[in-house]
């Protein structure tokens, strides 16, 4: 609602858009308590918010022109036609709309992923600190300076030109998988939370695939990706909130159908030259949706680590090739590798090292356990290695 | 971090006998090696492999069909890596394929 308000009226009245929207929702509770329910919820709070709307903006309209005759002579600012709806058409486009100019460069990135769970996905101020372990007060300055920014910068709600459209939708992917990646790897306990923030991703990333512009093949592979991650959801989820690493874990607990789902949108992202670093990793992503360890699975593992890393280097990712190669061609050529990286201050480059030297060099591999467990943040995961530790003495 | 060029030259590059299989192990050879590189975050650029159907064009005018015949290598490729010195360039050189089959790395700093 907010988007298609914003999309009629301009982005500088967002505010205006979300208090509408709020005050919508208030009025509903209030009247179908008294009331009862009515009988098409969803159009009841259309027509609400619509005439809202348009008592404001008239009224805003009335005074621009009592009040300030001469801006409203020479500025057409106001509405001249108040024919607005929220059909699902214009809800589509507008969604689409506000996901460009949220992910406008002038604004910081985890503004832009407040803002688009905000305003696109209808998170509460709680549940954006929750999910970004802040605190209200700093997600409410965040989004208050990021509005400012698409006010001051006078980012318009349309789509780029076309031109600008690939280079603008790689930040809107950039955005869509960040947002991904805080549901699946936030630290927060919440997992309803952290499921709905895959979930409204992955929503995200299918309304792209609705426009022919925004529906390209790295569009397809990001959506791939996400499928493969979250269908193993439940399945690295204890009942105490601990994390089943992937080697645990039970397949039977994968979800078949996002599985299915990733290799439609893989197949899709197959077309045109482009390889990005999202094609690498739904790859990726695919070879570990088959459980059983062979070496052709991480022979072709090791290969996409390659390709990525010579696009997109992280230190994460050389771990996990890393790891890829201790499994593809043994613990010795591995450990040469792994001593080259020198990630000295991160914890799982140590737990690495510890598992390459474990059929090796048992001292070394408690040595390197050990500097793990110094660095690592967690108790879970400070548990998770003392057991590591524990097993190499029996 | 100074940038370096690791250029790869090799007496043949016929494989036009190479089953699939050896193309693959070949392949990963190449992949494992620069994936190496990369994953110490000393990878500038990925080089893009040359394709050997070339032209050369001499003083006069004279234009051949390859700069092959004539030297003892051809250029195979090139890979841009990142390094404080030209030694530790010519560190990361070592393992690269081109050397098994006989070829030799050449490692250039990139000026400016």
């Amino acid at each position: 609602m907010v988007a298609v308000i914003s999309r009629r009226y301009g982005l500088q009245h967002i505010e205006i858009a979300e208090d509408i929207v709020s005050e919508t929702f208030l009025q509903a509770t209030e009247t179908w308590e008294q009331k009862g329910m009515p009988p098409n919820p969803t159009a009841w709070l259309y027509t609400v918010a619509k005439q809202k709307t348009l008592y404001h903006f008239r009224r805003n309209e009335i005074y621009e022109k009592k009040v300030m005759p001469a801006i409203a002579a020479k500025e057409v600012t106001t509405v001249e036609n108040d024919d607005f709806s929220f059909s699902a058409q214009q809800i589509k486009d507008s969604q689409l709309q506000m996901l460009f100019a949220i992910c406008d460069p002038s604004i910081a990135s985890e503004a832009q992923i407040g803002l688009a769970l905000r305003i696109l996905c209808g998170f509460g101020i709680d549940e954006i600190a929750e999910a970004f372990l802040s605190n209200k007060e700093t997600i409410n300055k965040r989004l208050f300076r990021a509005k400012e920014k698409l006010r001051t910068e006078n980012i318009r709600m349309e789509l780029p030109p076309e031109r600008e459209i690939v280079n603008r939708l790689d930040n809107v992917l950039h955005i869509i998988y960040l947002l991904f990646s805080e549901g699946y790897y936030s630290q927060t306990q919440n997992q309803i939370l952290q499921k709905d923030l895959c979930v409204e991703a992955l929503r995200l990333g299918l309304m792209l695939t609705d426009y022919n512009s925004t529906n390209l093949p790295k569009t397809n592979a990001l959506i791939a990706l996400m499928c493969f991650h979250a269908s193993r959801f439940d399945a690295r989820q204890q009942q105490d909130d601990t994390v089943v690493l992937y080697e645990e874990q039970n397949e039977a607990l994968w979800d078949q159908a996002l599985i299915n789902q990733g290799q439609h949108f893989l197949a899709l992202s197959a077309q045109g030259d482009e390889v990005s670093s999202y094609h690498l990793e739904a790859r990726i992503a695919y070879w570990h949706c088959i459980k059983e360890d062979t070496p052709e699975k991480w022979e072709h593992i090791l290969q996409l680590y390659n390709e990525l890393l010579m696009i997109n280097y992280s230190p994460s990712v050389a771990l996990n090739r890393t790891f890829a190669l201790y499994k593809a061609n043994g613990a010795k050529v591995a450990l040469v590798e792994a001593e080259k990286l020198k990630l000295e201050n991160n914890h799982f480059y140590f737990l690495l090292l510890g598992e390459l030297y474990k059929d090796i060099d048992t001292q070394k591999a408690s040595m390197n356990w050990q500097k793990a467990y110094d660095l690592a943040k967690t108790p879970t995961e400070k548990q998770g290695i003392r057991e590591k530790m524990n097993s190499l003495e029996k | 971090m100074k940038e370096f060029m690791l250029i790869f030259r090799q007496p043949s590059y016929d494989y036009s006998q190479a089953t699939p299989e050896e193309m693959q192990a070949l392949a990963k050879k190449w992949g494992d090696w620069a994936g190496g590189i990369a994953a110490q975050g000393k990878l500038s650029a990925p080089g893009r492999r040359l394709d050997f159907n070339g032209k050369v064009l001499k003083a006069g005018g004279v234009i051949t069909d390859g700069p092959f015949v004539e030297i003892r290598e051809r250029l195979g490729s090139f890979l841009i890596v990142k390094a404080d010195s030209l030694d530790e360039a010519t560190t990361l050189a070592h393992g690269c394929p081109a050397l098994d089959a006989n070829g030799s790395v050449e490692i250039r700093p990139i000026m400016g």
